[in-house]
């Protein structure tokens, strides 16, 4: 599989979960885990492009694809991405713990639709749970995700 | 919260699938997997092997079959979401399928997967009961045909034999006059009750072991659902009733 475009043996044992692959094998902990049965969001990445929850999959299971995680949508040294830039700028934030599974939701939110209705925004984070915003920070993070993704 | 201990299968055909799946003891069909891996990660569900079928090709298909869509065991509920084939065809399919969990969820589960787990409160099976539509299990024996009517029968259980695979549903053209509507706790959870309303139809979910239909002049007829901490079994006929009045409103 290739995770983050680097590609990676899968790990030996069939029942490992992708987010656990990702976390403890990999090292990459920005893909948080909270309920590990689909509800909370938290660990969404991409697979093949699309947003999927990295816990209800097993790692064998990614053999042969892409997985993209939060590390991978900008390096350290470079500008953030635009959905992360729009978090950072309205504060989509707080304790920071459902942030990467609503980033990379937004992601793929953006890439269904560039320029979403309200109706549009709300479905597309309406599977990640935050309980420190209210997510009214968080809206308007994904509209100006939108316009600095157009730009 | 992992899953437990199980053997892992990957076939790369039907026919393979199908002869792992008459020769292994306890085996599970692992699609898209967003209601067994909780199941595993919950350890609710133990087998003692998995058969992963996405490893199968033109197994995702979603095509045009006796003026209906046949939905293939690999499609993804989000591309029957997105298929405009079933929303020329089957507008009814596609409501229900925006009312499955969220996209994300819908970008992996599979509406085979959905009719297969048979869960009471999910939506898939009304609407194929409400439609007449069945599902084409094949096996080493051969294939055949259920109908929705049969397919059903308890709390997560169906019609198929242990050796089968579920590997189309098939939904008949739905023309007529249509809704779906169902009250849940939070947008994407499991309904407390729901209505499927196809013509004169009325098929109802959440409420009885299996989706039932029901007599729109006397939908709580017979039915007697469970309670538990999020609805009494009163609060439950009492959404059937509001329901049903909508579903045939609109």
């Amino acid at each position: 599989m290739k995770v983050n475009g680097v590609a990676q043996p899968a790990p030996a044992d069939p029942r490992r979960l992708l987010s656990d692959h990702l976390r403890h094998d990999l090292g990459l902990t920005g893909t948080h885990v909270g309920c590990e049965h689909g509800v909370c969001g938290c660990c969404t990445v991409l697979f093949d492009g699309a947003p999927v929850r990295s816990c209800l999959m097993l790692a064998v299971q990614a053999e042969g694809h892409d997985v993209t995680t939060i590390e991978g949508l900008a390096a350290s040294d470079e500008p953030l991405h635009p959905v992360q830039q729009a978090f950072h700028e309205c504060h989509g934030l707080q304790c920071g713990f459902c942030t990467p599974g609503f980033v990379m939701s937004v992601v793929g939110l953006l890439h269904e639709h560039p320029d979403p209705t309200p109706e549009q925004v709300d479905e597309g984070i309406s599977g990640n749970l935050c309980r420190c915003t209210g997510y009214a920070s968080i809206r308007r993070a994904v509209r100006r995700a939108a316009e600095l993704t157009q730009k | 919260m992992k899953p437990p201990h199980f053997e892992y299968h990957a076939p790369t055909s039907v026919e393979e699938a199908c002869a792992l799946l008459s020769s292994l003891e306890d085996a599970k069909v692992l699609a898209g997997g967003q209601s067994l891996v909780p199941l595993l990660n919950f350890r609710l569900a133990r087998p003692a092997h998995l058969v992963d079928i996405n490893r199968i090709p033109n197994l995702d298909r979603i095509y045009e079959r006796d003026g209906g869509v046949a939905v293939q065991a690999l499609a993804r509920q989000a591309d029957v979401e997105d298929s405009q084939l079933a929303a020329r065809r089957c507008p009814l399919l596609v409501s229900a399928v925006r009312l499955v969990a969220h996209r994300v969820i819908r970008n992996r589960g599979t509406v085979c997967g959905s009719l297969a787990h048979a869960d009471p409160a999910s939506e898939l099976p009304a609407v194929l009961l409400a439609l007449r539509g069945h599902v084409v299990a094949r096996s080493t024996r051969g294939s055949r045909i259920i109908p929705a009517g049969d397919f059903f029968t308890g709390v997560m259980e169906t019609r198929l034999a242990h050796d089968e695979l579920l590997v189309e549903a098939w939904f008949p053209a739905s023309t007529g006059r249509f809704a779906i509507a169902e009250e849940s706790r939070r947008h994407g959870d499991f309904a407390l009750a729901g209505a499927v309303r196809y013509g004169d139809r009325l098929a109802l979910f959440g409420v009885a072991p299996t989706p039932v239909l029901a007599d729109r002049i006397d939908p709580t007829h017979g039915l007697q659902p469970s309670g538990d901490l999020e609805a009494s079994p009163e609060f439950r006929l009492h959404l059937v009733r509001v329901l049903t009045e909508k579903v045939f409103a609109a």
